[in-house]
């Protein structure tokens, strides 16, 4: 007799554990031929809203760990990664077609780019702070600190390199992170969504919900609990792009605006994608004493 | 503040409270509580689905209802004067944001409550938000009789609109009904100003050492024979505080009391209710067992600090159409 199939459930991530949607809604998802895959969690704006909740609770825990401890973390999720790298390298080919050597070389720089992450951790607040010289007996310091609750809409074509060199920036910098995956190819970050469950990442600080940008962006662009906004998901669509402009300027979220088309996510990053979520803490201390 | 009298009950129960051995046997002989069965009916009622209108409505009777509660060793004059402000304007970006009901304090801090509450009639209702003290050596209440006593005349003296008693919980426990029911007469009528007039008693459980909701239901009688003007599930100091199966013996019991007697008391869950949905649970709960006459501050309140605020960010939520955030309310 032939084996039942046990097909696996693609859930949501939130707050470190993997619930449903709130609405019990999910959607098909197809691979790059249109064959279908699974049935993946079509997040709503309660999910959103819970994702929201859970990252806020988790944000003063992550912001407090020292830099040195989250540069740890980070360069453990590149290592489980490279543990599961067959499913990651499976998951990427089935999703965005090309050839596995393709899918292999994304599935390098995706972890290659964590590991280069991990290394900043400890090493941005020394280039972006700085000791301020002024006219007086005082030590003047500015320090950079994490803007707080992050909602990123992840790219679209790049399903794993693309949502790693969104998410990684931002827990790099002490940051926590409501990641909207890309709605067509979200099985990738559903298997990120589970090495990070794996890898001493606080349940909180990073929650992915899989689904559509338009649907639920308008909800994270207004929410008052958001600081900042990623709009990188919705490369070409200048229209939902100034609308959730318009939505997050009600709390002055900060802002990454939506490129006209998807960035070439193999070249080195550069600094901007951290530096935007750094807040500068400037303090005068008395010299002496 | 409906002012109720208890000399109708009080006669009527005369033969059950006349010693100890005829108050055991009435409370010994109240219907037992289906335990199972009470706690699928709290959890049935939980499910239903609260919307739009609806849901606006009880926000704001939630509001109204709340008893904004600071008890702790470390509160200041200058914490409850920012506490009595907020009962009073809980949403300041928000006139149309009713008032809280109450505010409540240890006994020493209701002078300061009441400082800045003397003023707060609502412009629209012409409501009062009350200062409620709690007395009676809380939230133990292992002291002798005479020092409840005066901790009751001294919240009273400093203008306590209500006092929150705690009853005697190891003589309920060992079976001493006539003590504990002895001792609630004696605290009610030391809320007696001397102008006649009466601060309204709170008789609190602490349901979370009572064990049985036998035992709730017991003492929900023995309270209300004893001419408690409500009944409080917990001190907020002690796991398990309020919960919904709790909430509905002790809703069923005012309702039957009011059967037998006519009288309406009130019921107050206390401690561990912190969201909106929490709340409007309660408030199904107190709708579908008690009845809709229960939806009313004056006879239905909720013990809180917390939930204030989650009140307020649906509140903002439901108005402007986008979830709030912690930010915008005070903390406390």
């Amino acid at each position: 007799m032939a084996r039942v199939d046990v097909r696996k459930t693609y859930k949501l991530y939130i707050g470190g554990a993997f619930p449903r949607s709130e609405s019990g809604h999910s959607y098909e998802v197809t691979d790059s031929k249109g064959a279908f895959m699974a049935n993946a969690a079509l997040a709503s704006r309660k999910d959103a809203r819970d994702a929201v909740v859970a990252a806020r609770k988790a944000f003063g825990g992550w912001a407090a760990r020292t830099a040195y401890n989250r540069a740890q973390i980070l360069y453990r999720i590149a290592e489980v990664m490279e543990d599961r790298r067959p499913q990651f390298v499976d998951a990427v080919y089935r999703c965005e077609g090309g050839s596995t050597a393709r899918a292999n070389k994304v599935v390098d720089e995706a972890i290659d780019r964590l590991v280069w992450y991990a290394g900043w951790a400890d090493k941005i607040g020394q280039v972006t702070g700085s000791a301020n010289p002024v006219a007086g007996p005082f030590f003047n310091l500015s320090t950079p600190e994490p803007t707080g609750v992050v909602a990123v809409l992840a790219p679209q074509a790049s399903s794993l390199l693309g949502l790693v060199s969104v998410i990684a920036p931002a827990i790099t910098t002490g940051n926590v992170v409501v990641v909207v995956s890309s709605h067509q190819r979200p099985l990738p970050a559903v298997t990120f969504a589970e090495v990070l469950a794996t890898s001493d990442v606080p349940g909180g600080v990073v929650n992915v919900l899989t689904g559509d940008a338009a649907t639920v962006g308008p909800w994270l662009a207004a929410h008052m609990d958001v600081n900042a906004i990623d709009l990188t998901g919705v490369a070409g669509d200048a229209e939902l792009a100034r609308n959730l402009e318009i939505a997050a300027a009600d709390n002055l979220k900060r802002v990454r605006r939506a490129p006209a088309a998807e960035t070439d996510w193999s070249t080195e990053p550069g600094l901007e994608p951290m530096t935007w979520l750094l807040e500068t803490k400037t303090v005068w201390h008395p010299i002496g004493i | 503040m409906t002012q109720t009298t208890t000399t109708a009950a009080s006669d009527q129960f005369a033969d059950v409270t006349a010693s100890d051995a005829t108050l055991r046997r009435f409370l010994h002989g109240l219907p037992g509580v289906d335990q199972v069965g009470a706690e699928a009916r709290a959890a049935g009622l939980g499910t239903r689905s609260i919307k739009t209108s609806a849901k606006e409505f009880a926000i704001d009777l939630a509001i109204r209802m709340v008893d904004l509660t600071t008890l702790e060793g470390q509160d200041t004059p200058g914490k409850v004067r920012a506490l009595a402000s907020k009962a009073m304007r809980p949403d300041p970006a928000d006139p149309t944001c009713p008032q809280t009901a109450a505010v409540c304090v240890y006994p020493d801090l209701v002078a300061t409550a009441k400082e800045v509450l003397g003023a707060s009639a609502d412009s629209t209702t012409g409501a009062q938000v009350n200062v409620a003290a709690v007395a009676t050596a809380f939230p133990s209440g292992r002291a002798s009789l005479a020092i409840k006593l005066a901790d009751t005349r001294d919240a009273v003296a400093a203008g306590a609109d209500e006092i929150d008693m705690v009853i005697d919980r190891g003589a309920f426990l060992s079976g001493r009904y006539l003590q504990v029911f002895e001792e609630i007469v004696a605290v009610r009528e030391a809320c007696e100003r001397p102008d006649g007039s009466s601060a309204h008693l709170k008789v609190i459980f602490e349901t979370g050492e009572l064990q049985t909701y036998d035992n709730v239901r017991r003492a929900s009688w023995l309270a209300m024979m004893a001419g408690g003007h409500f009944i409080k599930t917990s001190t907020g100091k002690v796991q398990p505080a309020a919960t919904l199966p709790v909430t509905l013996v002790m809703l069923e019991a005012v309702r039957d009391f009011r059967a037998a007697t006519g009288q309406m008391v009130g019921v107050k869950p206390a401690g561990g209710i912190r969201t909106t949905k929490d709340a409007i649970k309660y408030l199904v709960m107190v709708n579908e067992v008690a009845g809709p006459d229960w939806l009313d501050p004056d006879w239905f309140r909720f013990g809180a600090s917390t939930l204030l605020n989650d009140l307020l960010m649906q509140r903002t939520k439901m108005l402007t159409g986008r979830y709030s955030g912690p930010d915008y309310f005070t903390l406390d």
